[in-house]
């Protein structure tokens, strides 16, 4: 059969099908009242507790008491208060040393170095690896937090047995140090798996013409791999410091103890607003939180913009 | 000879860091391995003295039990409504123009990303408090839904788009009505993208601690993840026999889902099913 | 069955392009026929139109005389076959079939066994119970094809029913949907790009471009007497040669060549007027020596077609291509010369056929809507 001569075929496009607009013929009053629920949920329950954050933190309402029932507008007396307070600076400096320490350094080094020598490994090793870093992972945080009293505790902890230091304190001596492992060792799955994922798309021909030259491993990382991975890089590491800022796991460690040594933002926020019942002074932290939050977040956006923008060997 | 003694080091110090690894990373799991079949647990992982001596005593406990019904009732819940809200959404910003509809979506996300639920504690408390819906499970679900429904939204619409809108306008020619073209063909031809979304709903509310512990006051109705830090003994020490076989049995349901996902839908999902 | 009647329909998309401009059409009780054209056209948004998936902006679409412009598709009565045939792939093929009786709240007996005869009469016997997924595309195509028939519609319509199925199958299936057609005497509107399949199904083709009719008729006038030139070159496997020419002491002089005018131009052709004349290959003979009336030049080309070939000669006027028989094929190099077999030439005047009366009337009925 002749092929379909048509010489202007490609000369005019197609214009949009309209059908796209309304495959269904659900119609516009229909198709707004499919999404009404969702909007009203999403309005009520996620942006209006954002915005009301910004007139609470204004206000001296407090748990119990007389400002329980006629809280007062304070102007920013709240905001004075919390970042004159010591104990937000400190939590501060501990939050900056929880996300750089488990999320930057820990889960994005350990995650990588796990994908990159898991990554031609066939067989059972590979799948005993992936199958318990993948199982600290998705296990609840209860649980693990639990697993961690255990092997943490000073009388019959698993870790001092096998140290053979009984009697150390570890939740009490290296609160934060304590929280910052269990956070690497709970979270480095994503990034191994994301890093696997990109070191996937490394050819393989790369990889042996490294070999082939000679190059070092250290060599072959920096040439070969690093420039292919790039682009994930720095979007993984916000997403990953954006959910370790925001993480409350901790609490159910250390409850931000002892003497507030381990209190994150997350556990300070909780203390201020709900232990101690200044809940307009909590609500100042918690506008503070999303501010940090949108500026990661925004930061994130224009660096997956730039990646997508950027050639396609960089990504 | 120099090689050889390079070759040998490499690959000692690829066997010391591989031990180390899963050293580090199954230590802390020995525990929730052996304890629950320990007839004398303590906190220390050790080979256990076997037996089923403990699940009787979760058994046996009131609250374990209905924890864990209300675990299901929370995340069923949630992950229903999230599922209804975000598909019927989802569909109609798939299939019906309205302006501006990319940039709503965007600012969702970014939203949901940004109010989480740590950041907002404080207006999400007071809200539920003005709502009464302090001690209300369906207090939680509403506010957990409300920060799942954007992701839930991208991804369905997704799923929704990828779909050719002559499934739709074949069964409308055929005589089909707008709701009969959604029951006999919208669904079922999405039923992969509800299903995902689903799972990894009851997936995120299952392991989440703070808003039931910040909006649930009755111990009757706290869930799985707060009930397990009010087991103690008589004696104040934390109940082991019932935290360890509690939390396993919590733990499950988890582990079988995330492997029924991995075997259906493969690591494509990574990103999902937690968080 | 019905007779369809278009008049004035008009379809502007939001964004100003308009896909139908006043398009007038009538096709007749159990006719079989095709909108042809590039994409672009205009030809899938008349479809969808007539088949209710587009509402029109202006005009009006009538089944049997009976108006159906604002009827939603489903009241329409018509059995529609999409290009990617839409089979919903989590129903079975019977499932499938009978899902427009199931709309209709048929008892599912009577949809299954009407279901069975459907499929059946396309060849499907012993695949009832298989998803589409499980089907080659000729399959598939089949139970599309079912599943627009089984509830019996008054107009039945297929989009491109042919164009997702590989070259070999796309001959027996179009055998197939021909004699289909046929034994249904069902009123058929199919759209195609592909000028062979319209030639070959169809009882009359409607040749669109950019949201109008430029030409309709029987497969035979389309082919032999392209009303304009955008359907001379639309039209034939191997494009009509259209060569530049002028009219000079009542002759008309083309590609080194001197004609007569033909007999249907005759007296309507100004002295100098600058014409474009067109003869098909097909309708050219080669010879091997200087002939008068005949377009001279080398041979550069020539293309095997099996039972034919095409040979490109290039001459005064720019390429000319002849179809010579099995066999004669001449050498690349040699010189040549193209004689236009009488009565086969066409000229054309600022892109319309110069022609008599008889021909005025069809182009008035290809602009329906404006009468």
């Amino acid at each position: 059969m002749a092929p379909p001569t048509s010489p202007r075929a490609d000369v005019a496009a197609e214009p949009a099908r309209s059908g796209a607009d309304d495959a269904a013929g659900l119609g516009r009053a229909r198709a707004a009242a499919f999404v009404a629920p969702a909007l009203v949920l999403v309005a009520v329950f996620l942006v209006f507790p954002a915005l009301w954050t910004l007139y609470l933190g204004t206000t001296d309402y407090r748990l119990t008491g007389v400002a329980a029932s006629e809280p007062r507008f304070v102007g920013t007396a709240n905001y004075r208060d919390v970042l004159g307070d010591g104990d937000f600076h400190r939590s501060l400096w501990l939050t900056a040393q929880f996300v750089i320490g488990s999320a930057v350094l820990g889960q994005t080094l350990l995650g990588f170095a796990v994908a990159w020598v898991m990554r031609d490994r066939p067989g059972p090793v590979r799948r005993l690896v992936e199958g318990l870093v993948l199982l600290a992972w998705i296990l609840p945080s209860s649980v693990i937090a639990f697993l961690w009293i255990a092997l943490l505790d000073r009388d019959g902890g698993t870790l001092n047995a096998l140290l053979g230091t009984p009697g150390t304190a570890w939740l009490l001596d290296h609160p934060m140090g304590c929280v910052i492992v269990f956070n690497v060792w709970h979270g480095t799955a994503f990034s191994m798996m994301l890093y696997g994922a990109a070191l996937g798309n490394v050819p393989p021909s790369h990889l042996e013409t490294a070999a082939l030259a000679g190059a070092s491993t250290l060599q072959t990382l920096r040439d070969v791999v690093y420039p292919r991975v790039r682009g994930h890089v720095l979007t993984s590491l916000l997403l990953v410091g954006l959910w370790t800022f925001n993480d409350f796991t901790p609490f159910l460690i250390t409850a931000g103890g002892p003497d507030g040594r381990s209190e994150i933002m997350s556990v300070y926020v909780y203390r201020t607003a709900l232990g101690d019942g200044r809940l307009g002074a909590g609500a100042a932290v918690s506008l503070i939180m999303i501010l940090i939050n949108l500026a990661i977040a925004l930061v994130y956006l224009r660096a997956l913009r730039a990646r997508r923008a950027a050639p396609a060997g960089a990504s | 000879m120099n090689e050889a003694v390079r070759g040998a080091l490499r690959r000692i110090g690829l066997a010391t860091f591989v031990s180390a690894v899963l050293g580090f990373f199954s230590l802390p799991l020995l525990w929730l391995a052996f304890a629950p079949f320990d007839a004398d647990p303590g906190v220390s992982a050790s080979l256990p003295e076997f037996t089923l001596h403990n699940f009787r005593v979760l058994m046996d406990n009131p609250y374990a039990l209905a924890s864990l019904r209300n675990s299901v009732l929370l995340a069923g819940g949630t992950a229903a409504l999230v599922v209804t809200c975000a598909a019927l959404a989802a569909y109609a910003l798939s299939r019906v123009r309205v302006p501006g509809r990319d940039a709503l979506l965007y600012v969702l996300l970014l939203l949901s990303s940004i109010v989480t639920g740590t950041a907002a504690m404080v207006p999400v408390f007071l809200l539920a408090f003005d709502l009464h819906l302090i001690d209300s499970r369906l207090g939680v679900v509403l506010v957990l839904t409300g920060g799942l429904l954007p992701a839930a939204i991208f991804l369905l619409k997704d799923f929704t788009d990828a779909t050719p809108p002559s499934y739709e306008e074949a069964a409308r020619v055929f005589g089909a009505s707008p709701l009969q073209v959604l029951r006999h063909v919208v669904v079922p031809v999405i039923r992969p993208g509800l299903a995902t979304v689903g799972v990894w709903a009851v997936a995120q509310v299952w392991g989440d601690f703070l808003m039931p512990f910040l909006l649930l006051r009755d111990p009757d109705k706290a869930p799985a993840s707060v009930v397990m830090y009010t087991f103690y003994t008589e004696g104040g020490q934390p109940d082991l026999a019932l935290i360890s076989t509690f939390s396993l049995l919590y733990s499950l349901p988890v582990v079988a889902m995330y492997l029924f996902v991995s075997r259906r839908y493969g690591f494509r999902f990574h990103g999902g099913i937690k968080r | 069955m019905a007779a369809i009647t278009v008049r004035g329909l008009t379809k502007v998309y939001p964004g100003g392009v308009r896909a139908l401009d006043a398009l007038g059409l009538d096709v007749a009780d159990g006719e079989f026929f095709a909108l042809l054209g590039p994409s672009g056209c205009g030809k899938t948004t008349l479809l969808r139109t007539i088949a209710g998936l587009e509402a029109a902006s202006g005009g009006t679409v009538a089944f049997d005389g009976g108006e159906v412009t604002r009827l939603p598709p489903g009241r329409r009565g018509v059995g529609m076959v999409f290009q990617d045939y839409a089979l919903f792939p989590h129903m079975t093929v019977l499932d499938n079939i009978a899902y427009p009786l199931r709309v209709r709240r048929r008892p599912r007996a009577d949809r299954h066994a009407r279901a069975a005869d459907a499929a059946r009469l396309l060849g499907l016997a012993g695949l009832e119970a298989r998803r589409p997924g499980e089907l080659s595309g000729g399959q598939q195509q089949r139970v599309a094809l079912a599943r627009a028939l089984v509830a019996e519609p008054r107009v039945f319509l297929l989009d491109e029913p042919l164009s997702n199925l590989d070259a070999r199958l796309r001959l027996e299936a179009r055998t197939r949907l021909k004699r289909l057609q046929r034994d249904l005497a069902i009123t058929t509107v199919f759209v195609t790009h592909d000028q062979a399949e319209a030639l070959a199904l169809a009882d009359r083709i409607a040749v669109m471009e950019a949201g109008r009719i430029r030409q309709l008729g029987t497969p035979e006038e389309v082919f032999r007497r392209p009303a304009n030139v955008f359907a001379a070159s639309f039209i034939g496997s191997t494009p009509m040669n259209l060569l530049a020419g002028t009219v000079r002491d009542g002759r008309v002089a083309v590609a080194g060549a001197e004609l007569p005018v033909p007999d249907e131009a005759r007296g309507r052709l100004g002295e100098g007027e600058e014409i474009v004349c067109g003869v098909r290959p097909e309708y050219l003979d080669y010879a091997s020596e200087a002939t008068e009336g005949a377009f001279p030049g080398i041979v550069s080309v020539v293309e095997h077609l099996g039972g034919s070939a095409l040979v490109t000669l290039d001459g005064a006027g720019g390429a000319v291509h002849v179809v010579v028989g099995e066999g004669r094929e001449p050498e690349p190099g040699a010189a040549g010369w193209a004689v236009p077999r009488p009565g086969r030439v066409l000229v054309y005047r600022d892109g319309e056929l110069v022609t008599g009366g008889e021909e005025e009337e069809t182009r008035m009925d290809t602009t329906g809507g404006r009468r």
